[in-house]
This record gives C-alpha cells, sequence and structure tokens, in this order.
C-alpha cells in the first residue's frame, strides 16, 4: 500500500517534469527570449535582479562577494562593482562564456584567465533566499516550542496548531510508517531537512526579494542536503546493513567470489541512493513552480530519507 | 550547463546554514514540541484505556447485577415454593389432625352412648324384675286367699315333687 502511495507520487511529480520539459521546447522554439527568462529565475546570480525599465535598466540589489584567490588572497566587496556583469573590479569578473560562464574568474591585465584556485563564498540569490527560509524556520519552531513547553497538555495554540499537523504528519506517516521502531532517533534530522525544504519551497514561489530564490531548485543545495541524509545514513547503519552490502544473504557465492560482483553493485548502490535525493529534488523545483510540488517534494525528499534511514536500522532477520 | 555545475559557494553556505539550524531546532525545537507531543498521546492514550476499562467495569457491574438479579429471582421462586410446600402441609397436618380428633370424639360418643344404654338396660331390667315380683306378689297373694286355692298349689307342688 505505502509502496504505492510512494510510486505515485513520484510517478507525478516526474510527470510535471516532462511536461515543462516539453513546454519549454515549444516556447524556445517561438521566443527565445523566454529561455532567458526562465533561465535567469532559475540559476544563481551575483546580484538580485528586481525589475527591469522599460529603457532597459535593470534594477537590481546588489550582494556581497566574498573570494579566496590562491594569486591575491581574499577578497571582499558589492557585487556593483561588477556593473551587471559588464565590468572587471580588482582582476575579478563574471566569465561570459565557457566552462565558468555565469561564475566569477580571476584575469589578468590582458583580460585572460588566470590559472590557480579561487574560492568562491560570495552570498549569492540562493544563498540569501536559504539564510531568509533559516531565519524564518527558525522564527517559526522556537516560537512554537515556547507554546509547546508553556502548556503542554492543553490543546496547541498560536503558530503550534499550524505546524503541529506537519510534524504529526512526518512523525506518524513518514518516520514512524518506513523506520519503525528506532523513528525517534531521526526525528530532528527528518523534521529539519522537511520544513527547511517546504519552506525553501514556498518562499521561492513569492516573486519578490527576500523571496523568490530557487534555493531547493540549486543542485549544489540538494546536494548538500543529501549529503547530510547519506552521513546520517551511514553513521547510523548497523551490523545487517553493511552485511547486506558486503555479503548480501540469499545471493549465490559466485557473485562474490572470486569477483565480488554484488558487493560492488550494492555499495555503487549506497552512493546512488544519496545522488539520485538531489538530482530528483533539484530537477523538479527547477522544473516546475507549482504550489503542489513545494509540498510533495519536501514530503518525497524527506520520506525517501527516512526509507533509507530505516535500511540502515532495519533488523535482519 | 551553467544550472548543473555544483556552487561551492552555495554547498558551503548551505552546509553552515542547514547545520546551525539542525543543532538549533534540535536542541530548542524539536525535543520540546516532540516531549508535548508524546505526553499528550500519551495522556490521551491513558484517558481512553481508562475509559474502556470504565466500560469494562461497567459491564462487568451489570452482568454482576444480572447475575444477583436472577439469583434473587430464583431464591424468591424457591421461598415461595417452600411457603407453599409448608402450608399445604401445615393444612395437611392440620386436616388430619382434625379428622383424627372428630374420630376420637365420635368413638368417645359411640361409647358412652353404649354405656348409658347399657345401664339404662340394667335399670330397666331391675325394674321389671321389681315390677314383676311385685306382680307376681299380689297374683299370689289373691289366689292364696282362699284355702282351697291353696290347697290346689299345694297338691301341685306335691305331685311334682312325686314325679321326681
Amino acid at each position: 500500500m505505502r509502496v504505492v502511495f510512494i510510486s505515485f507520487f513520484i510517478f507525478i511529480s516526474s510527470f510535471s517534469f516532462a511536461v515543462s520539459n516539453e513546454e519549454g521546447h515549444i516556447s524556445q522554439q517561438e521566443e527565445l527570449d523566454v529561455k532567458e527568462i526562465i533561465f535567469s529565475h532559475i540559476v544563481n546570480d551575483y546580484s538580485w535582479h528586481i525589475f527591469t525599465t522599460p529603457g532597459g535598466k535593470h534594477v537590481t540589489i546588489p550582494l556581497p562577494v566574498i573570494l579566496y584567490s590562491e594569486n591575491s588572497g581574499f577578497h571582499v566587496f558589492m557585487s556593483s562593482k561588477f556593473n551587471h556583469g559588464h565590468a572587471t573590479y580588482k582582476n575579478f569578473k563574471i566569465a561570459e562564456e565557457g566552462f565558468n560562464a555565469g561564475r566569477i574568474v580571476e584575469v589578468n591585465a590582458n583580460g585572460d584567465v588566470v590559472e590557480g584556485t579561487l574560492i568562491d563564498l560570495s552570498i549569492t540569490k540562493v544563498v540569501v533566499g536559504l539564510f531568509v527560509g533559516v531565519i524564518v524556520l527558525l522564527l517559526i519552531f522556537l516560537s512554537a516550542a515556547k507554546v509547546a513547553s508553556r502548556n503542554p497538555k492543553s490543546a496547541p495554540k498560536g503558530i503550534l496548531s499550524f505546524v503541529e499537523p506537519l510534524i504529526l504528519f512526518v512523525r506518524d506517516d513518514i518516520a514512524k510508517a518506513v523506520i519503525g521502531k528506532h523513528y525517534n532517533r531521526f526525528m530532528p534530522y527528518l523534521l529539519t531537512i522537511f520544513f527547511f525544504i517546504l519552506i525553501s519551497n514556498v518562499f521561492g514561489l513569492i516573486p519578490f526579494p527576500p523571496f523568490g530564490a530557487n534555493v531547493t531548485g540549486n543542485i549544489s543545495v540538494t546536494a548538500t542536503l543529501a549529503l547530510f541524509t547519506f552521513i546520517v545514513t551511514t553513521v547510523n547503519g548497523n551490523k545487517g546493513y553493511w552485511k547486506h552490502i558486503f555479503n548480501a544473504p540469499g545471493v549465490p557465492w559466485w557473485l562474490k567470489l572470486p569477483v565480488p560482483l554484488m558487493p560492488i553493485v550494492e555499495l555503487i548502490g549506497v552512493f546512488t541512493k544519496p545522488i539520485i535525493l538531489a538530482i530528483r529534488l533539484f530537477a523538479n523545483m527547477s522544473a516546475g513552480h507549482i504550489v503542489v510540488l513545494a509540498f510533495i517534494q519536501a514530503f518525497v525528499f524527506t520520506l525517501l530519507s527516512a526509507i533509507y534511514f530505516g535500511m540502515a536500522v532495519e533488523e535482519h532477520h | 550547463m551553467e544550472i548543473i555545475m555544483p556552487e561551492l559557494g552555495v554547498f558551503f553556505w548551505t552546509a553552515v546554514a542547514f547545520l546551525i539550524v539542525w543543532f538549533i531546532l534540535r536542541k530548542f525545537a524539536w525535543k520540546p514540541i516532540l516531549n508535548m507531543l508524546h505526553e499528550r498521546d500519551q495522556s490521551i492514550e491513558d484517558a481512553l484505556n481508562a475509559a474502556e476499562n470504565a466500560k469494562i467495569e461497567m459491564k462487568q457491574f451489570e452482568e454482576k447485577n444480572q447475575q444477583l438479579l436472577k439469583e434473587a429471582k430464583l431464591e424468591r421462586e424457591k421461598l415461595l415454593k417452600e411457603a407453599e410446600e409448608t402450608q399445604k402441609r401445615i393444612m395437611n397436618e392440620a386436616r388430619e389432625s382434625a379428622k383424627a380428633e372428630t374420630n376420637k370424639m365420635i368413638e368417645q360418643a359411640h361409647k358412652t352412648i353404649e354405656a348409658d344404654r347399657e345401664a339404662a338396660f340394667a335399670e330397666m331390667k331391675n325394674e321389671i324384675v321389681d315390677y314383676s315380683i311385685q306382680i307376681a306378689e299380689k297374683i299370689l297373694r289373691q289366689k292364696l286367699d282362699n284355702k282351697e286355692e291353696q290347697n290346689k298349689i299345694a297338691e301341685q307342688y306335691m305331685s311334682s315333687i312325686k314325679v321326681n
């Protein structure tokens, strides 16, 4: 039953992805500018574009750029110095083409790209959106916790009454249903990731600053979250979990010796799971800015995390 | 291509932000909220259990009552039956004893009557004897008034002796 439920959601979300692709294809034929507009909403940026005047002037909020260069050390300055990507500042500029298109690169006096490590920790649009989400998340749940600890036995009041159904949903329908009796251990992580994704998704739908940043549609964000799920899974993996990977029961010996075919496949599976998590969330959030998805994607990511935790602590007989 | 290129800055800030949120919420939000939910669930469960227990107890009480009622009914029936039997027995006994008494009395009456009759007979006999003697005396006296007659009788007696 639950498997059907899960596959239904995954099916629905991939469907919306496919539809969006098709739409993108059609609009590409009709008007090339549409792609530009869509992509400017989806990709990250060093400044926050608000609107363009009829005269073609871009009104943007400049954001801090933080760089560490192997050649010239630390640099902190506002992105307005780049003049919307047209200017070079302190030997840095935003690359217009090539492998690093859209990224800051270090150039020499002639304008050629300089080799060397460049660590870019800029507070980009996505990072600002992330921080806004995180701050709101903290405000909501710290005040909800205050309500909870003030009157623990009465019916939920105030902000708690809004978030409690979702917390119960994560606890009963995701953690308890999928992980089983060890669910309690993973509740803080699952709740954090659920509300983190949900609030990022919802804020991504609000079309004005400081909202509207495509946080969960950014592959780096989803990859980070997936990495945490991977770490939690691996750290919590019990004996049965590892045995299942390296010496899966019920598999003929010649698949394990002398060539450890099954262990290799299982080990690859360990790493593909978080990668799938990251790509799924990223692709769906990039493809469809739909209200339903905001919830479903938070649900699916949390559910899949819970399934992996469940596998990690499952008791093998 | 740009869209799927990982960005180290975003990666770094996401990790920092997420770790901060995770640890703060874990300590100051999830713990109290989850505890509260757990406690509330527990108290609801307890209340439900108590209600269920009360229901079961109630049912047991009712069953007990029913049982008691049934027993009482049986007891009453038994008592009634016993009373009826006792009554019947007493009545029978009374009837029997009355009958015996009557018979006895009748018998006694019979005896008394018999005795009285015998006494009466005896008296009558005596009286008859007396009367007979008196009559005999009178007759004898009349007869023996004249000499001829006396001789006749004496002769009679003599002849009878002679025969002997």
